[in-house]
């Protein structure tokens, strides 16, 4: 790891500050960003630890949606009554991201900013139409958010303060997992609102998260497995590795929804 | 370079350390707590798992000046002075729970939190606990066997305790 500065700001206020600096750089849980800077991939002259902020933490009811902290950790998601009342599928995506280890320290907020494309959360902000918040005090809608392989709206030094989720009638995420890294080798996140249903698939696409128009299109008319049953994710947008062809993940990608919809009853 | 202030198996140390210093770094070489091991260091195998505040963290993949206020806790913090083994340690010699031992302390302090947060856990949670706890050795039967019956002696020794 080259060296660098550690800020531990007392509030977002500093933090934003801080993050002017040249090659400053926000870390949260460090889930993704120490092993980073171990392999050198990233040399920040300043990384600023949101993580002791406490206005960035926590899980409140608005309404119909769920307002998550972007410092609020994956064990904290899980173990929340609010979110396990209100949505379910999203509780237990967080408790089934990695292990108990990483669930202690890993953020919602470095999951969205890094977008990793086999990451899971991606998937629940883009199926449940949330809304990222920024300490640039924008509103982003996931649809905007996503824009690629590791890439989002968030401009330099911007930070994701809150994720809101619009709480679903039903929803569900199926994960199919890389053995090894544990991360998504295609993940299908699945919700059902009273005008329609969304669909978004993670770890298979070239071009990171993404939904499924055609299963929405026919989920929103008719939500039962038969009516997504021979329907096929385009191959040619699809990642092919070592893991797996692109044939292979549209196959999962077809098995994962018809499951997440018989899932949510 | 910041300066740092935690506790470290009840004890208070004050150290100043880089930017990039990890917490695994911190323990083993600057305080020659030893007993936490680094197996991958890329996050996967948890040979240097210790709590945090009570909780299972890779310290390989938390920076040290981040444990400020903390209180960790290793390997060498979790028997008696005397050196008597605690209930999951003795589990695992009974039970045969290891080989080589080299990713024992993560599994040991990987179980006392999952005992922690669930007093009786099924054979698959325990299994589904140790995900991020990598073994080469032992095929995890036996530190499966010792992680139940850990969690049985604790659940028993309750009632007994609380007379
Ligand atoms: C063994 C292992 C298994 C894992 N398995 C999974 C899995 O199954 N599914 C999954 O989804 N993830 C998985 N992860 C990744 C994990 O969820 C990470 O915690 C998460 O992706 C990043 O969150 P973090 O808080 O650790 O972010 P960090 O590592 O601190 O930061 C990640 C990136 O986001 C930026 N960032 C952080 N917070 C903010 C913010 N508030 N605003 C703007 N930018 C910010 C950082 O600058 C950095 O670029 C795994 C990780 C490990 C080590
Ligand atoms: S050394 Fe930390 S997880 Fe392997
Ligand atoms: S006993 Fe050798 S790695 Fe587990």
């Amino acid at each position: 790891m080259y060296n660098f500065d550690y800020l531990r700001p007392a509030s977002l206020a500093e933090a934003v500050e801080a993050m002017k600096g040249e090659d400053a750089q926000a870390i949260s849980g460090g889930q993704t960003l120490i092993p980073t800077l171990k392999a050198r991939l990233a040399s920040p002259s300043v990384l600023v630890d949101l993580s002791g902020l406490a206005e960035l933490k926590g899980v409140s009811r608005e309404g119909d949606k769920l307002a998550i902290g972007a410092a609020t950790r994956h064990a904290d998601v899980a173990g929340s009554e609010a979110v396990r009342s209100a949505i379910p599928a999203l509780a237990a995506l967080a408790g089934n991201i990695g292990d108990p280890a990483v669930r202690n320290r890993g953020t919602l907020g470095g999951s969205v900013a890094n977008n990793d494309p086999a990451a899971c959360y991606p998937s629940a902000a883009l199926a449940l139409g949330a809304t990222i918040h920024t300490s640039a005090g924008r509103a982003i809608a996931a649809d905007d958010f996503f824009l690629g392989m590791f890439e989002t709206a968030l401009e330099e030094g911007e930070l994701v303060t809150r994720v809101d989720f619009p709480i679903p009638t039903a929803a569900n995420y199926q994960k199919f997992e890389q053995p090894a890294s544990r991360f998504a080798l295609v993940g299908v996140f699945v919700a059902r609102f009273p005008g329609g249903a969304r669909v978004a698939i993670t770890g298979a696409c070239e071009g990171g998260v993404s939904r499924w128009d055609a299963a929405e299109a026919a989920l929103s008319s008719d939500f039962s497995a038969g009516a997504v049953t021979g329907m096929a994710f385009p191959a040619d947008a699809l990642i092919g590795d070592i893991h797996g062809t692109p044939a292979y993940r549209a196959n999962l990608i077809g098995v994962l929804t018809r499951r997440a919809v018989q899932a949510c009853g | 370079m910041p300066g740092i202030k935690l506790t470290v198996n009840g004890k208070t140390v004050e150290k100043t350390v880089e930017g990039r210093t990890l917490l695994v770094q911190l323990l083993r070489e600057e305080l020659g707590l030893t007993g936490t091991h680094v197996g991958c260091d890329t996050s996967q195998c948890g040979a240097c798992l210790v709590h945090v505040n009570g909780e299972s963290v890779k310290s390989c993949t938390m920076l040290a000046a981040a444990a400020e206020g903390a209180e960790i806790t290793t390997i060498e913090g979790v028997s008696s002075r005397d050196g008597t083994l605690n209930v999951v340690q003795a589990a695992f010699q009974e039970h045969h729970g290891l080989q080589c031992g080299f990713c024992t302390p993560g599994m040991v302090m990987s179980i006392t939190d999952l005992l922690r947060v669930n007093a009786s856990p099924s054979e698959t949670e325990v299994r589904e606990w140790l995900e991020g706890n990598i073994c080469r050795c032992t095929g995890y039967h036996n530190i499966v066997k010792a992680a139940l019956s850990a969690a049985e002696t604790l659940r028993g020794a309750q009632p007994v305790a609380a007379e």
